[in-house]
């Protein structure tokens, strides 16, 4: 009998001076993770671009539950893309997505 | 709840704007108390200016210095004269012969090395077992990390374990800390500990050097700075004009 897989749901959230497209994000973290994990680690991360809104520069991620701390020190470790600056926060982690749009929505209810 | 710090914000002072842009997100992101290291000259009014914008965004501010001196006896002479003025004292250790007095100094409160060069980091067995002696701080700033890839940034990792390593086998205190310059490369507290984790500090271990660590230090300090402290676990508790029947 298989083991159901553990998945964990990152909410990130782009800091830029422009906005920028969902293609390039996903090229960001991607090389981020071969970079510092290699081929051997980016497998291992089961990594999937969820959602992406590039108006509000926020997106969703999903990972393997052991791949958390892996994606996590990849995705803090992107200083740039297309040659621009940029940082990206992971604004929370979740088992499931509907856990984790709640409680972005109730922070960005608390912001405004 | 955790009250995480980074003492090692690195803004133009100058720059009020950007000052304001940078604590801003040092808050957003989940830090309530800040260090910005500051020249050895800063003019109190320079002080209470900073004091203010982080007051208005919501934030602590911590006021440090860093010293570069190139020899023991210019660090002695100049932690005479500055240790008074300010909360923190980082120094950056250019020389063996510095890193040594600065890590058996009980004034000084973190230890700063070379990022740039493997050959400026002088944390080894003896500088740790000074430093564990007088309560000195190892400092790892984040943000050399996050800039260069490949053969730089595998040789910078692979010195900060061997010197998490050291300290660990000394009790010698860590404390993380954004180094950041720029807007861009500050992290929040909890991405920092991830990022540490690459070099061999466990995320709770690397979460105390983000909050406990520096706080100790700080708390430790303005304790001193007061002027109602005589010695450690002796302050003045009253004044002459608080007892009328004397």
């Amino acid at each position: 009998m298989s083991q159901r897989v553990r998945r964990r749901y990152l909410a990130l959230r782009v800091l830029s001076e422009q906005p920028i497209n969902k293609r390039d994000v996903e090229d960001a973290v991607w090389n981020a993770v071969l970079q510092l994990f290699g081929e051997s680690g980016a497998s291992q991360a089961n990594l999937t671009f969820i959602e992406y809104n590039s108006e509000k520069s926020w997106g969703i991620v999903r990972c393997s539950h052991k791949a958390l701390e892996m994606v996590r020190a990849s995705v803090a470790s992107v200083t740039e893309i297309n040659g621009k600056p940029v940082a990206i926060d992971v604004l929370g982690v979740s088992g499931t997505l509907k856990a984790l749009r709640k409680r972005m929505l109730l922070q960005s209810k608390a912001m405004t | 709840m955790r009250r995480f710090v980074d003492l090692h914000l690195q803004p133009s002072v100058n720059d009020s704007d950007q000052v304001e842009r940078m604590v801003s997100r040092s808050y957003e992101l989940g830090y309530r108390l800040v260090g910005i290291p500051l020249p050895p000259n800063v003019t109190r009014d320079e002080v209470s200016q900073l004091k203010g914008i982080c007051k208005d965004v919501g934030i602590d501010l911590v006021t440090r210095v860093g010293l570069t001196s190139k020899t023991p006896g210019q660090l002695l002479h100049e932690l005479r004269r500055l240790r008074r003025r300010f909360e923190i004292i980082s120094v950056v250790c250019t020389s063996k012969a510095v890193a040594r007095q600065a890590a058996k100094d009980r004034r000084v409160d973190l230890l700063s090395f070379s990022v740039t060069s493997s050959r400026g980091r002088f944390f080894d067995h003896a500088e740790a077992e000074l430093a564990s002696r007088a309560s000195s701080s190892l400092e790892v700033d984040v943000a050399p990390l996050l800039s260069p890839k490949g053969f730089s940034r595998i040789r910078l990792l692979s010195t900060l374990r061997k010197e998490i390593a050291i300290a660990k086998k000394f009790g010698v205190p860590v404390t993380i800390s954004s180094g950041a310059t720029d807007l861009y490369l500050i992290r929040g507290p909890y991405d920092c500990a991830t990022l540490a984790s690459l070099f061999g500090m466990a995320t709770p271990i690397a979460l105390r050097a983000l909050s406990e660590t520096p706080l100790t230090i700080v708390e430790r300090n303005r304790e001193k700075l007061s002027p109602d402290f005589v010695a450690p676990g002796i302050r003045l508790v009253g004044r002459k004009k608080d007892c009328p029947n004397a």
